[in-house]
């Protein structure tokens, strides 16, 4: 059996993960509902007036987005460490940073996408415009990209480590600040009728050089976590 | 060249070393501080719009200063250690986290005390103090995840892995907060950039950055001391150095 090429092999892995997704269809869903929770929140919690909400409708989608995509990392790399599933893919003389990336990629496609997808609902809800839904949408799609890939590097470091969720928290958040300034700051602009370019140029860059360094750093974080 | 790099990543030698060296950073480090306190608070002229308030300067910009530098420090030798694998280095990168941190509260801190009497509250959403309070969560993150390992070896790799990551991503965060920031209109005065500063007023300042640099080398060999004891504590070599001195 000849060795599949990069190519074939993220395939491969794509294919293996959205499989298991649609199997266990609930644990998907979980993150999307959390995102749906932790904005109704909000408006119990300052206002239901829409006039208020508005004004801080990017924060909340986005700092909402951002904890459902931490949520979300824990299983990402978790059921493939425990069942070993992992150990053979380091063994596998197969490029880990590839597999890894490739994994993330289907992590984001089934956790950070349909955020992207729900995201104008949730922004309706909160009173923001038809007019900014698509930079809201575009924001979170390309924000979330970076979500996942330095999440990913978080999840591979704690993966190994008893209750690693919290740790993984005070490990990806800070990292993770740019990200959200520049995402709700993209919203906040649309919102203003303002030139949005600038933040999301910046969120592209970022998504970028994530997705650049972010499979190296996950690799070797990777195998020190599975070699212990 | 290379044969005292390698000489000083054995324990027993580095022990020693560490040592012998830490008197020569720790006593030039109190008098430099002594004389640039004694400069700042007595011989420098009161600032003529900050009054007396300024001073606390003397001991804020050495502690920022220190606290970003103790950080690539770390990284460094966080990095050293991944790719050469010396266990030594993962040691000085563990030893320069908690003073890091401490350099950070403590830059936090006078800050905050700065701030009350300057711009009338405690706390204020600037770029500078909110990339300060990141930094802050940097060192804890690195500290928190490198406590979770029972296993030091495994600590010590994974997180040089969060120190280096962290190293990249120091500068976008920076910048990041900066831009946030003057989008967000931030006051038109800069608050913390003096237009220049007097002689009489800068040379108790550097000399006092000059002295934190040496105290922080000082206290590191002392921790890399602990840290090579906790470390080789089942070593012969410890045992005949600690019960032959």
């Amino acid at each position: 059996m000849s060795a599949p090429g990069l190519l074939a092999l993220t395939k491969l892995v794509v294919a293996r993960d959205l499989r298991l997704a649609v199997r266990h269809w609930d644990q998907v869903a979980q993150p999307l509902i959390f995102f749906l929770i932790v904005t109704t929140l909000f408006p119990l919690a300052i206002s239901p007036a829409l006039d208020d909400l508005r004004k801080i409708a990017p924060g909340i989608v986005w700092v909402a987005a951002m904890l459902a995509s931490l949520l979300a990392l824990d299983s990402l790399f978790r059921p493939d460490v425990e069942d070993g599933t992992m150990e053979q893919w380091t063994l596998s003389g197969q490029p880990l940073s590839v597999m890894l990336f490739a994994k993330t990629m289907t992590h984001w496609l089934l956790s950070g996408l349909p955020l992207v997808i729900i995201s104008p609902v949730v922004g309706t809800a909160l009173g923001l415009p038809s007019s900014v839904w698509a930079v809201l949408a575009l924001s979170l799609a390309l924000g979330t990209g970076s979500l996942s890939l330095l999440g990913a590097v978080g999840a591979a470091l704690t993966v190994a480590v008893r209750r690693g969720s919290v740790l993984l928290a005070l490990l990806v958040l800070p990292l993770e600040m740019p990200v959200l300034i520049f995402g709700a700051r993209a919203v906040d602009l649309a919102m203003q009728g303002e030139s949005v370019l600038g933040p999301l140029n910046l969120l592209a860059a970022m998504l970028l050089l994530f997705a650049s360094l972010g499979p190296i750093a996950m690799a070797a974080a990777m195998r020190i976590s599975v070699e212990g | 060249m290379w044969l005292w790099f390698h000489k000083l990543s054995s324990p027993p030698y580095a022990y020693r070393t560490a040592g012998n060296l830490r008197p020569w950073f720790f006593w030039p480090a109190i008098i430099m501080m002594a004389v640039a306190a004694y400069g700042g608070l007595v011989l420098a002229p009161p600032d003529y719009q900050q009054k007396d308030a300024f001073r606390i300067l003397y001991v804020h910009v050495p502690s920022a200063s220190l606290s970003l530098m103790v950080y690539v420090a770390m990284a460094v030798a966080a990095a050293v250690g991944l790719i050469w694998r010396i266990k030594l280095a993962h040691a000085v990168a563990a030893a320069c986290a908690p003073v890091g941190a401490w350099f950070t509260v403590l830059t936090l801190a006078t800050g905050s005390i700065y701030g009350r009497p300057m711009w009338g509250t405690w706390w204020e959403w600037d770029p500078r103090l909110t990339s300060e309070l990141i930094l802050l969560f940097l060192y804890l993150g690195y500290m928190a995840l490198r406590a979770s390992f029972d296993d030091t070896q495994r600590a010590d790799r994974a997180s040089a892995i969060l120190a280096v990551v962290g190293v990249v991503n120091v500068p976008i965060v920076k910048y990041s907060v900066v831009w946030w920031n003057s989008l967000h209109q931030g006051p038109s005065i800069s608050k913390l950039s003096a237009p220049s500063i007097d002689s009489s007023m800068l040379w108790p300042l550097l000399l006092m950055m000059l002295g934190f640099v040496l105290y922080f080398a000082a206290v590191l060999c002392d921790r890399i001391r602990s840290e090579i004891l906790k470390r080789e504590r089942n070593a012969s070599w410890l045992s005949e150095t600690l019960v032959g001195s």
